[in-house]
């Protein structure tokens, strides 16, 4: 599973520039599912269909695609891009740190001269691709194109670490599910979603097209095993975080007991995750038509939102099982 | 390029109409007016949008322009026949002192009053006056007398002329959005001869500026496979701005969004806008601003999504009692419009 994480992770894909990760996926899933479409926005569909008569419940299960990034809105005389963010970037994140853009054009970030550190804000950084003029930068990029982070995944010896796990990590733990899951009396409905770091937009509109009786996020959870951090029960190496809630979600009752009851069924390391702030696809599938009832299994994760996010591999197995224990069951809500 | 005299009247009674949010007849009837003679259909649904179809088979188009402009609302009658107020969309608070308005539906005369600066102390000089410290004041000596004109709820608008100036430029209030229904108007003229195998939707929307509604529910009703928003957006090309944050250049050409804090604008229509233009040889910019928002955030999400971007009249000083814009950029986001819509009709955007 290993490579799979490393192939997923290592590819570029900022919201709303899905079109690389997307074919990663599709290759990765694709001989393990039924069905494969992709819709108007651009989210991947991907259906394993019960054996018939078998009457199971419609479940999707959505992990986003999209990785946090930066979008070029000015090229100047020099060849400096400036550029606003893509979801949660913070400028102190960002600074000295390398991008990369589609075709695989590759900047370092640098900063106007500040008078003090409090004054970094984005609008002081640009992009440095190393072009010598405007006319040669715009030959490689222009306003409108996306990079996200340009880093690679490193093994820690139980922990990887890499860029964008949140949610590449998600999308791994599908499609090693689908992978494994031999039979199953539901039809499942596989989901890597777009946009969700800019507002949850491609769970909302593919759930209004699965309608789905009960909805499920794969997605990353902070945690608060680090010095002075956040005060929070989740941490590394403590097992599949089951959500109760988050600032998008109150987990339905049901949905989180069916989680419970799976993992201490099969003896699966789990732990309880409330995130103060912060959200997942669950949020907007839990509100589409007249309800969905959801939840997510959150894969605890340091440093979200910077280009080392650490992960432990033993929670990514544990939530592995416990989707595939989901979705092997006869489910009543 | 010369605007033609009728252009610009049309421009001028639809800036100069009443159409704050929850209440955009005055402009909505101007449009019906306008639109029943370009399209097969015109209708208006439950909360106000105005949807005119023009039947076709072929790629279900739907283009926006939202009806309402920012407004104050009377919230409160004192009892010395002041009237206190609160905002109806996006306003600063430092554009609202010393305006003239107009109050409900009878257009009563109002002015927002302040102190005047010889009565004020030399820290109050230095503060913007909140909110919460203006009021308007209708002429009125009393409460009494102030009940007989005015209810809580009634809306006040700017009273702000419409006039050409400079070269080839005008001014006036709620260019944001009149300047985009101007454009849709114009494109459905332009392509009133022109067979298209498109059945497309132009829809005049309400309440855009307090949280983009009528675009939702329209959106809804028509679940389109394509969206077009045509905006007035910001534009601050003026001195003491850098170049990478001016966001748009009035005179530069439409304005194709990128990205704003409700839509990432799809890539391939915006790559296909700007091929459009190059083709045509129609100037175009990008809007370089990221922060904002327009009825694109609700036609993307509806139901299953629809690939979504938004073409821009730049306007400076748009959310107060005067805005500034190019009839020449009007111009060419109708025929950039126009010219996208033709190649769509022929199959010529892939998706």
């Amino acid at each position: 599973m290993k490579e799979l994480i490393k192939k997923l992770v290592e590819t570029y894909g900022p919201s709303g520039s899905e079109e690389q990760i997307r074919q990663a996926i599709m290759e990765e899933v694709g001989p393990f599912v039924d069905d494969l479409r992709v819709d108007p926005l651009g989210n991947l569909i991907a259906v394993k269909r019960a054996a018939k008569g078998d009457g199971g419940k419609k479940i999707m299960v959505a992990g986003h695609m999209d990785e946090i990034g930066v979008m070029v809105t000015h090229v100047d005389e020099k060849g400096f891009l400036r550029f606003g963010v893509i979801g949660g970037v913070s400028p102190q994140v960002l600074l000295g740190e390398r991008v990369v853009f589609a075709d695989g054009t590759v900047g370092v970030i640098g900063s106007e001269r500040l008078d003090e550190p409090k004054d970094l804000r984005v609008e002081k950084l640009f992009i440095d691709i190393g072009a010598k003029d405007k006319a040669q930068a715009e030959k490689v990029t222009g306003i409108g194109r996306s990079a996200g982070y340009y880093r690679k995944l490193d093994d820690l010896g139980g922990r990887l670490v890499s860029k964008a796990m949140d949610d590449r990590i998600g999308c791994a733990v599908m499609i090693q599910a689908a992978r494994e899951l031999k039979k199953s009396p539901n039809d499942v409905y596989l989901v890597f979603t777009v946009q969700e770091e800019v507002g949850l937009r491609g769970a909302r509109t593919s759930a209004f097209a699965v309608d789905p009786d009960l909805g499920i996020a794969v997605d990353v959870t902070r945690t608060g095993d680090t010095p002075k951090g956040l005060t929070m029960a989740v941490e590394l190496g403590g097992g599949a975080a089951i959500k109760v809630k988050d600032s998008s979600l109150v987990a339905h009752p049901k949905v989180k007991e069916l989680m419970t009851e799976v993992a201490r069924a099969e003896g699966i390391p789990h732990q309880f995750e409330v995130l103060e702030a912060g959200g997942t696809d669950a949020g907007a599938i839990h509100l589409t038509r007249e309800g969905v009832p959801s939840g997510t299994i959150s894969i605890p994760t340091r440093y979200i939102h910077t280009p080392s996010e650490v992960v432990d591999y033993g929670d990514v197995q544990a939530c592995v099982r416990l989707l595939k224990g989901i979705l092997e069951r006869r489910v009543e809500l | 390029m010369v605007t033609p005299a009728k252009t610009i009247e049309l421009f001028r009674r639809l800036s100069e109409a009443p159409g704050p949010s929850g209440q955009e007849d005055e402009v909505r009837s101007i449009l019906r007016g306008e639109v029943e003679k370009l399209v097969d259909e015109v209708h208006s649904d439950t909360m106000g949008d105005l949807i005119a179809r023009r039947k076709g088979r072929g790629k279900k188009v739907m283009v926006a322009a939202h009806m309402d402009e920012v407004a104050l609302m009377i919230s409160h009658i004192e009892k010395e026949g002041l009237l206190r107020f609160r905002k109806v969309g996006g306003i600063d608070d430092r554009v609202l002192l010393t305006k003239t308005v107009h109050v409900g539906r009878d257009r009563l005369p109002g002015v927002i009053g302040a102190k005047p600066i010889h009565l004020q102390e030399p820290r109050e000089r230095e503060q913007v006056i909140k909110l919460d410290n203006l009021f308007i004041d209708i002429g009125a000596r009393s409460r009494e007398e102030a009940e007989k004109l005015v209810k809580v709820g009634d809306y006040a608008v700017f009273t702000t002329r419409f006039e050409r100036f400079g070269s080839g430029l005008v001014k006036g209030k709620a260019l944001d959005d009149r300047a985009g229904c101007l454009v849709l108007l114009e494109t459905l003229r332009a392509l009133q001869q022109t067979p298209l195998k498109l059945d497309l939707y132009g829809v005049f929307t309400v309440q855009e500026e307090i949280g983009t509604r009528g675009a939702a529910v329209t959106a809804y009703d028509i679940a389109p496979d394509i969206g077009f928003v045509l905006e007035g957006t910001v534009c601050s090309d003026t001195p003491g701005t850098d170049p990478h944050g001016q966001s748009t250049v009035v005179g530069a050409g439409p304005a194709i969004s990128i990205m704003d804090a409700g839509t990432i604008a799809d890539r391939r229509l915006v790559d296909f806008l700007v091929a459009t233009a190059e083709e045509n040889g129609i100037p175009y910019q990008f809007r370089r601003a990221t922060t904002g928002g327009n009825d694109g955030a609700r036609i993307h999400l509806a139901r299953e999504g629809a690939p979504t971007a938004s073409i821009s009249v730049p306007c400076r000083y748009i959310h107060s009692p005067v805005s500034v814009c190019s009839l020449e950029d009007l111009e060419r986001a109708a025929r950039l419009l126009t010219a996208a819509l033709k190649k769509i009709a022929e199959g010529g955007l892939k998706l």
